[in-house]
C-alpha cells in the first residue's frame, strides 16, 4: 500500500458515507438504543463463558482457560465481493494442493527452475516418507484457513495456514452468539448461513475415505487432549460432525488398520482429522517421545489403511518462505496469473533484499519463516530502538531463517466500546475444504480483530478478539 | 463409544454425587451443631469428617473438630485433593473429556454450577453463608441430573453415568450407617434413649431421609427401622436396596446394547443374592458391620469389574 493512505474503513467511504455492505446494519444500528446495546455486550461475555467456549494460554500456570474477546459489531461482505475473493482462495487452494503433490513426486516446479530447491530441503515440514505416495482423493489439504487482510488497495493474502488452520468453532459461535443476542437484525438483513460447516466438513472428508473402507466412512477428530489450547474446538467439531473424538491413547494398530478402543472391542478408524503436528503424529516415524498419536499409524497410511487430514507434510505450505513464491507456484500449476496478490515480500536469504531490509527495519515487519501466532516477529514502528538492534543480530546471524513485508495499514471494522463505536485493525480467515470433489468455501470466515487502539496485532494469544463475519445474501 | 468417554461419564457422575453427598453431609452436621452442646458438636463434626473418609487428612493438618475448620476443609481446603471444589473440578473435566457424549445442556449445567461454586468457595465459608454454599451444590447437581434425564440419548453413555452414580451413592449410604453405628451404637440397648433419637435423626439428614423416614414411620425413630429404611426399604432412592436394583438396571442395560454379558453382571447378580429375602433381623445376625463391610468390598468389585468389561483402560 501506499504511505501514508489512511486504512480502508470497512464500514465507511473517504467521505463518511455508509458502504453499501453496511446499509442494512447501520439502519438497524441506528434504531437501537444505547444503554441496551452495552447491556446485550455484557449479556455476550455470560453467553460464551456459559457455554465454556475457551483457549488455554501455553505457559501459564495451571493452562489457565480465557475467553477470546468478542465484540458484537459484525464484519459485513458484499455478494459480489465475497464471489470476486472466493474465485482467487479457489485459484490459490488448487495450486497449494496440486504444489504438495509435485512436491513429493517429481518436482517438476524446481526443474524449471520456478522455485529454489533449497526451500524445501531446509524446510523442517517437508516429510521423506511422503515421497512417492498419494494421499486418498489426491487430497493434501483437506482444510485450509486462508488469513487476508485488506488495504486501501483491495485484499491480499498474508498467510497460507496448510497445516492444522485453528479457529472455525469461533466462526461458528459468534454467528450463534449473534443470533441469540440480536434475532431481529437477522430478519432484517439477509446474511449466508455458515452453521452447515461442519456437516460440509464431514461430507469432505469422508469423500476422501482410504480404499480399506468398508460401508460408510468412519470419521474421528484427534486431539492432543483436554490441556490442549484448541481442545474446545476439537470437541466441539466432533460433536457437530458426530465424529468420534480421539486421543492417541485411544488409537491402536490391529491387523493393519488403525482401530479406536470402543466399549465393544477395537474398532477401525477410515478418517482421521488430526488436530496434532506430524511430529507427534506417530512415534516410530517421528518423534520417539511422541505419547499424542498412534504407534505404526504412518505404515497404515501408505499402505491405503487410513485417510489422515491434513496430510502429512503439508506444514511445508505454512513457512513463509514457499509463501513468498506463491504468485510463481499458483501461475505454474493453473497457468493463469494470481487472482489473490501476495503482500511485498523480502526475503533475507537474497543478499539485495537483506541489505534493503537491515536498511529499512524500522519501517518493516520481520517474521520468522517458521514462525506463527505473531510470536517471533518485528513490527518496526512500534519498535524501539534497542528491540530493532536485537532482532538485525539475529536477521543478520541466520539471513534465511526471516523474511520482511510493509508495515501493512490493516483495513478497521468499527468495534462496540464504551463511548460508542471506535475503528480497530482487521484480518480476515475463511475456511476452504477440499476434496475429490472440488473446493469448498462456506461464506464467512473467522474476523480477528486487534482491540487495542492502533494495535496490528490480531492474534488471540496477543489480545485480539474476534467478530462474526457476514456475506450478504446476492 | 470409546472406552475412555464411557470410563470419563462413569466418573463424571461419581465424583457429582460425592460432592453432592459431602454437601448432604455437612448440612446434616451444621443442623446437629446448631442443637446440641460443643462437646457433642465437636464429636459431630469429627464424625462428619470420618464419614467423608478424610480424617487422615484433616487431623494431620488440625488438632481440633471446630465446624469452620470441618466445612471449610471438606469444601475447599487446598490439600484434601477431596474437597468439593475439586470433585466439582473433577466432574467439569470428565464432562470436557466426555463433551460429546452428553447434550449440551448438561454440559452447561455442569459448567455455570462450577462457575458459580468456584467463585463461592474462593473464599473462605463462613457460618453465615455456609447454607447458601450447600444449597448451591445441591442445585448445581439437581439441574445437572434434570438435564439428564430430559436430554440425553439412552444409550450407553447414559447407562454409564448412571452406573458411576449407584455405585458412589451405594458406597455413600453403606459409610454413613457403617460409622454412625460404630460411633453412636456400640450396642442395640441405646435404641430408645432420646440422644439417640437426635443422633438417628442427624443420619437421616446426610441422605436426605428424614422426611421420607418420617412419613413412612408417623415420627417413631428407633436405629432398627432406620436401618432397615436406609438398607432394605426399596421405596428410598438413597437405600442400599434401592442402589442396587438401580445398577442391576443399569448394567443389564449395558449388557443388552453390548450384546453381552461380563464379570459386572455375573458380580451384580451375587450382590443381588446376598441381598434378596434379608429381612433386618438377618442383617443384625451377621452383624450389620460385617454385612455394610461386604456391602462396600462387592460394590467395589462391581466398579472394577465395569472399568474391565467395558475397556476404560487400554
Amino acid at each position: 500500500m501506499a504511505k501514508g493512505n489512511a486504512p480502508f474503513d470497512e464500514m465507511r467511504n473517504s467521505d463518511g458515507g455508509i458502504r453499501p455492505a453496511y446499509d442494512s446494519y447501520c439502519d438497524w444500528l441506528g434504531q437501537q438504543d444505547d444503554d441496551w446495546l452495552r447491556r446485550k455486550h455484557t449479556e455476550a461475555e455470560g453467553q460464551f463463558r456459559r457455554t465454556g467456549i475457551t483457549f488455554n494460554v501455553y505457559g501459564e500456570e495451571k493452562a489457565e482457560e480465557r475467553l477470546i474477546p468478542f465484540d458484537m459489531v459484525p464484519r459485513v461482505i458484499g455478494a459480489a465481493e465475497w464471489r470476486k475473493l472466493t474465485r482467487g482462495i479457489e485459484q490459490r487452494v488448487s495450486a497449494l494442493n496440486a504444489f504438495m503433490h509435485d512436491l513429493y513426486h517429481r518436482q517438476e516446479i524446481i526443474r524449471a527452475g520456478r522455485i529454489p530447491e533449497r526451500l524445501f530441503r531446509q524446510n523442517e515440514a517437508w516429510l521423506a516418507n511422503m515421497v512417492g505416495f498419494t494421499p486418498p482423493g489426491g487430497v493434501y489439504t483437506h482444510i485450509v484457513g486462508i488469513d487476508l487482510v485488506r488495504t486501501a488497495d483491495g485484499f491480499f493474502v498474508l498467510e497460507d495456514n496448510a497445516r492444522t488452520p485453528s479457529g472455525v468453532s469461533y466462526m461458528l459461535e459468534n454467528r450463534e452468539t449473534m443470533m441469540a443476542l440480536f434475532p431481529d437484525l437477522f430478519m432484517q438483513v439477509p446474511v449466508e448461513s455458515v452453521s452447515n460447516y461442519p456437516r460440509r466438513l464431514a461430507k469432505s472428508l469422508a469423500a476422501c475415505a482410504p480404499p480399506a473402507t468398508s460401508g460408510k466412512p468412519l470419521v474421528a477428530v484427534l486431539t492432543p487432549g483436554i490441556y490442549n489450547s484448541a481442545y474446545y474446538e476439537h470437541a466441539f467439531l466432533a460433536d457437530q460432525m458426530g465424529a468420534e473424538l480421539v486421543e492417541g491413547s485411544d488409537l491402536r494398530v490391529v491387523d493393519g488398520r488403525v482401530t479406536m478402543r470402543t466399549t465393544r472391542g477395537y474398532e477401525p478408524v477410515d478418517v482421521l482429522y488430526r488436530r496434532v503436528d506430524d511430529d507427534f503424529l506417530d512415534p516410530l516415524t517421528f518423534n520417539p517421545e511422541s505419547r499424542l498419536g498412534v504407534p505404526g499409524i504412518m505404515d497404515v497410511y501408505r499402505s491405503g489403511g487410513i485417510t489422515i487430514a491434513n496430510a502429512p507434510g503439508t506444514g511445508v505450505c505454512d513457512d513463509k518462505a514457499i509463501y513468498s513464491f506463491m504468485p510463481e507456484i499458483v501461475e505454474f500449476y493453473t497457468g493463469e496469473k494470481p487472482l489473490l496478490p501476495n503482500v511485498e515480500t523480502w526475503r533475507c536469504a537474497e543478499e539485495d533484499s537483506l541489505k534493503y531490509v537491515l536498511d529499512n527495519l524500522g519501517e518493516l515487519v520481520v517474521k520468522e519463516v517458521h514462525g506463527s501466532g505473531g510470536y517471533g516477529m518485528l513490527i518496526g514502528p512500534t519498535s524501539t530502538k534497542a528491540q530493532i538492534e536485537e532482532f538485525r543480530k539475529k536477521i543478520e546471524a541466520n539471513p534465511e531463517g526471516y523474511i520482511a513485508q510493509p508495515t501493512l495499514a490493516l483495513s478497521t471494522c468499527p468495534i462496540f466500546s464504551e463511548s460508542g463505536l471506535a475503528p480497530r485493525h482487521v484480518d480476515l480467515r475463511p475456511y476452504v475444504l477440499v476434496s475429490p470433489n472440488g473446493v469448498d468455501i462456506t461464506p464467512g470466515g473467522l474476523t480477528r480483530v486487534a482491540l487495542e487502539e492502533g494495535s496490528l496485532v490480531v492474534n488471540s494469544s496477543q489480545g485480539g478478539g474476534t467478530k462474526d463475519t457476514w456475506v450478504l445474501k446476492e | 463409544m470409546l472406552g475412555r468417554t464411557a470410563h470419563g461419564l462413569f466418573w463424571m457422575f461419581r465424583y457429582l454425587e460425592r460432592a453432592e453427598n459431602t454437601a448432604r453431609l455437612l448440612d446434616a452436621g451444621l443442623r446437629m451443631s446448631l442443637t446440641r452442646d460443643l462437646v457433642t458438636a465437636e464429636e459431630e463434626w469429627r464424625s462428619v469428617i470420618r464419614t467423608s473418609g478424610q480424617h487422615a487428612g484433616y487431623e494431620a493438618t488440625h488438632q481440633t473438630y471446630t465446624g469452620v475448620q470441618a466445612w471449610n476443609y471438606l469444601l475447599r481446603d487446598k490439600t484434601n485433593p477431596m474437597s468439593v471444589k475439586d470433585m466439582l473440578e473433577n466432574v467439569r473435566t470428565n464432562a470436557r473429556v466426555a463433551r460429546n457424549a452428553i447434550s449440551g445442556e448438561v454440559w452447561e449445567a455442569v459448567n455455570e454450577g462450577w462457575i458459580q461454586i468456584e467463585e463461592a468457595l474462593s473464599r473462605p465459608v463462613r457460618q453465615s453463608n455456609l447454607g447458601e454454599v450447600l444449597g448451591m451444590v445441591r442445585r448445581a447437581g439437581t439441574l445437572v441430573h434434570g438435564a439428564m434425564g430430559d436430554s440425553m440419548l439412552r444409550d450407553a453413555g447414559f447407562h454409564f453415568a448412571r452406573a458411576g452414580m449407584f455405585v458412589e451413592r451405594t458406597d455413600s449410604t453403606s459409610r454413613i450407617l457403617d460409622i454412625k453405628y460404630y460411633l453412636l451404637l456400640p450396642s442395640l440397648s441405646y435404641v430408645g434413649s432420646s440422644l439417640d433419637a437426635g443422633q438417628w435423626d442427624t443420619v437421616l439428614r446426610s441422605v436426605s431421609g428424614d422426611r421420607a423416614y418420617r412419613w413412612l414411620n408417623a415420627g417413631t425413630i428407633d436405629a432398627r427401622g432406620i436401618v432397615e429404611f436406609l438398607v432394605l426399604d426399596d421405596r428410598f432412592p438413597r437405600s442400599i436396596a434401592f442402589c442396587q436394583s438401580a445398577l442391576r438396571d443399569e448394567l443389564a442395560a449395558l449388557a443388552r446394547l453390548h450384546k453381552i454379558e461380563g464379570q459386572s453382571n455375573e458380580l451384580m447378580r451375587e450382590a443381588d443374592m446376598r441381598l434378596s429375602n434379608q429381612t433386618i433381623e438377618d442383617v443384625f445376625e451377621t452383624g450389620l458391620h460385617q454385612f455394610l463391610v461386604d456391602t462396600m468390598s462387592t460394590n467395589t468389585s462391581i466398579a472394577n469389574a465395569i472399568a474391565d468389561d467395558y475397556r476404560f483402560h487400554a
